[in-house]
């Protein structure tokens, strides 16, 4: 297989030069997620209004270039959304990493759809689909104000 | 020594894996396995399996002695007094616990000391952080310097007479450091303090004599040493097996039961409780006959010129920074390339037919000391070549074509 179809520049880009890194002011919910595998970790940072819109959404943290990739194209989607959409947009990533790998949400733009869809490559690689997964894992946490650490070890 | 005919003896490299070549760069994972270690698998499964000692009957007799041979070979290998001080287990992992727990349990009291090191794997460090949560024991550890060598003068200095015992690694699965295990345990010596040597790392790699390097305790596992998996093995001095209480109970390691008393059998039965993974242990002896044919000068020597070719090759590569300077080096190299984590380029020389290994190497203490989260490792057994190391760079090379990196 072509490294390319895992390694898509839309990837490295994101890898690269993470957007929405940095803890965002007056959060209301946060999350911390960690892959013991490897020892990466992630922080999302979330803030929504009084109608449960994501008005901002950011994380810190270290990891592979799939993992700091995913969770950075994952601000950008989710933020404006309702926690509601954002919760169906983390479950169609889900499966398309691990199965159908497409989206099929009506809640994404053309583009969003691309961006989404490059780390699409990552369900050939059974060991990194929690590299791509961990963020998002996270996020349903803090939307949920769960209280423990999300460990990839304890979830599909 | 013709590296080719002694990689030969190896099935795995003659297949294809994943349409590639393979480079097996992690041996301090695991080791492959000769075709002399598989065939008697496989032989004594089809003709010769019965369990032992337990029955009277041809087969068993047979099994037991078989396994008992293994048992003088492994006494023999690491040069010990008496085959009553090889103990097999199911890992090394186990043979720690072993140690951890029987000693513990009438040595250890609230606040006495056990002294371990940055460098060790979590499986000595792990058993010994029991003792921590059951008895209040403290663990110190003794200090790495950058190069990745310990710092002998402090853990001098950490030495009280609460030191109970000291559980230090013989070889480094992160750096490749090769500790002066002699030099330890005369210090220990001095103060009355027992020593165990995690030898995992070292026993395929350098020469093993625990009666020069004069430890209580060596542990060190079969699949390391182009071994089968599931057999661990613990060294231990006769006066401690004696003296310790069994471990795990069961059947085999009893002398009598009765409704109010049990009494143990002698060593080393005492310690190897129900059915031991016969065939793995048989089988065992043939990786000590491979090791034996090769010659374990010649291992050393091949080894170090080709641990020392991979340093000069993969320091050349931009960005390639290699973890750990230590004055004594085997052939494990850590290494990270300045804006590609190591999952990533594991996956990326994966592509090429090269297997490394990517993350913590269970040594978190040790990553967090040198300020890293992850490292990737090749890691060289007897069977590599220079080829082998060509290939691993071309790959590296690659990812930082991958990666778009100048």
């Amino acid at each position: 297989m072509d490294l390319k179809e895992l390694y898509q520049d839309i990837i490295l880009e994101h890898g690269k030069n993470p957007r929405n890194f940095g803890k965002c002011e007056k959060y209301t919910h946060q999350a911390k997620g960690y892959n013991p595998l490897c020892g990466d970790q992630v922080q999302v940072y979330l803030k929504l209004n009084n109608e449960k819109k994501v008005e901002d959404l950011t994380f810190e943290g270290s990891g592979c270039a799939i993992s700091i990739a995913s969770t950075s194209i994952m601000t950008e989607l989710v933020k404006g959304k309702s926690t509601e959409i954002a919760k169906k947009i983390i479950i169609d990533f889900l499966n398309m990493v691990k199965s159908t790998s497409e989206i099929k949400s009506n809640d994404l733009n053309e583009d969003q759809k691309t961006t989404v869809m490059s780390l699409s490559g990552v369900k050939k690689y059974p060991m990194r689909v929690k590299c791509a997964t961990l963020a998002w894992h996270t996020l349903t946490s803090a939307i949920e104000r769960k209280k423990e650490e999300v460990n990839t070890e304890t979830i599909d | 020594m013709n590296i080719n005919s002694i990689k030969s003896q190896f099935p795995i490299f003659s297949k294809k894996i994943n349409g590639k070549t393979l480079v097996y760069l992690d041996s301090s994972n695991s080791s492959q396995k000769p075709l002399s270690v598989l065939e008697s698998l496989d032989n004594f499964y089809k003709n010769e399996f019965s369990n032992i000692g337990r029955s009277i009957h041809s087969l068993a007799v047979n099994a037991t002695n078989k396994f008992e041979e293994t048992r003088t070979s492994v006494k023999n290998f690491i040069n010990a007094n008496s085959k009553d001080e090889i103990i097999f287990t199911k890992n090394a992992t186990e043979a720690i616990n072993l140690v951890a727990t029987t000693f513990g349990k009438e040595n250890i009291k609230k606040g006495d000391e056990i002294l371990i090191t940055e460098l060790e794997h979590h499986s000595n460090y792990v058993p010994w952080h029991y003792l921590r949560e059951t008895k209040g024991a403290v663990i110190k550890f003794a200090p790495i310097n950058d190069d990745g060598d310990i710092i002998i003068e402090k853990l001098k200095e950490l030495l009280t007479s609460k030191t109970k015992i000291i559980a230090v690694t013989h070889l480094s699965n992160v750096t490749g450091t090769i500790v002066p295990i002699k030099e330890i345990v005369e210090i220990a010596r001095k103060k009355n303090i027992p020593v165990l040597v995690d030898g995992c790392q070292s026993a395929p790699h350098i020469k093993i004599d625990v009666r020069d390097l004069d430890c209580d305790f060596f542990a060190f596992s079969a699949h390391k040493v182009y071994g089968p998996t599931g057999v661990g093995l613990l060294y231990a001095k006769k006066k401690w097996l004696e003296k310790l209480p069994p471990y795990i109970g069961g059947g085999g390691m009893i002398s009598e039961v009765k409704k109010d008393k049990i009494t143990y059998a002698p060593i080393p039965e005492k310690y190897e409780a129900g059915t031991m993974p016969t065939a793995e242990v048989v089988a065992f002896n043939e990786s000590i006959k491979f090791m034996q044919s090769v010659g374990i000068e010649n291992i050393i020597k091949h080894e170090k010129e080709l641990t020392n070719y991979t340093l000069e090759k993969l320091k050349k590569i931009n960005s390639v920074n290699i973890i750990g300077n230590p004055k004594n080096k085997a052939g494990v190299i850590s290494f990270t390339i300045k804006g590609i984590h190591p999952h990533d380029i594991s996956t990326i020389v994966d592509e090429n037919g090269v297997a490394i290994r990517a993350g913590h190497h269970c040594c978190q203490i040790l990553h967090e000391r040198l300020n890293l989260t992850a490292t990737a490792r090749a890691s060289i057994g007897i069977y590599n070549t220079k080829e082998d190391i060509d290939v691993l760079c071309s790959a590296v090379e690659n990812c930082r074509k991958v990666f778009e990196l100048r």
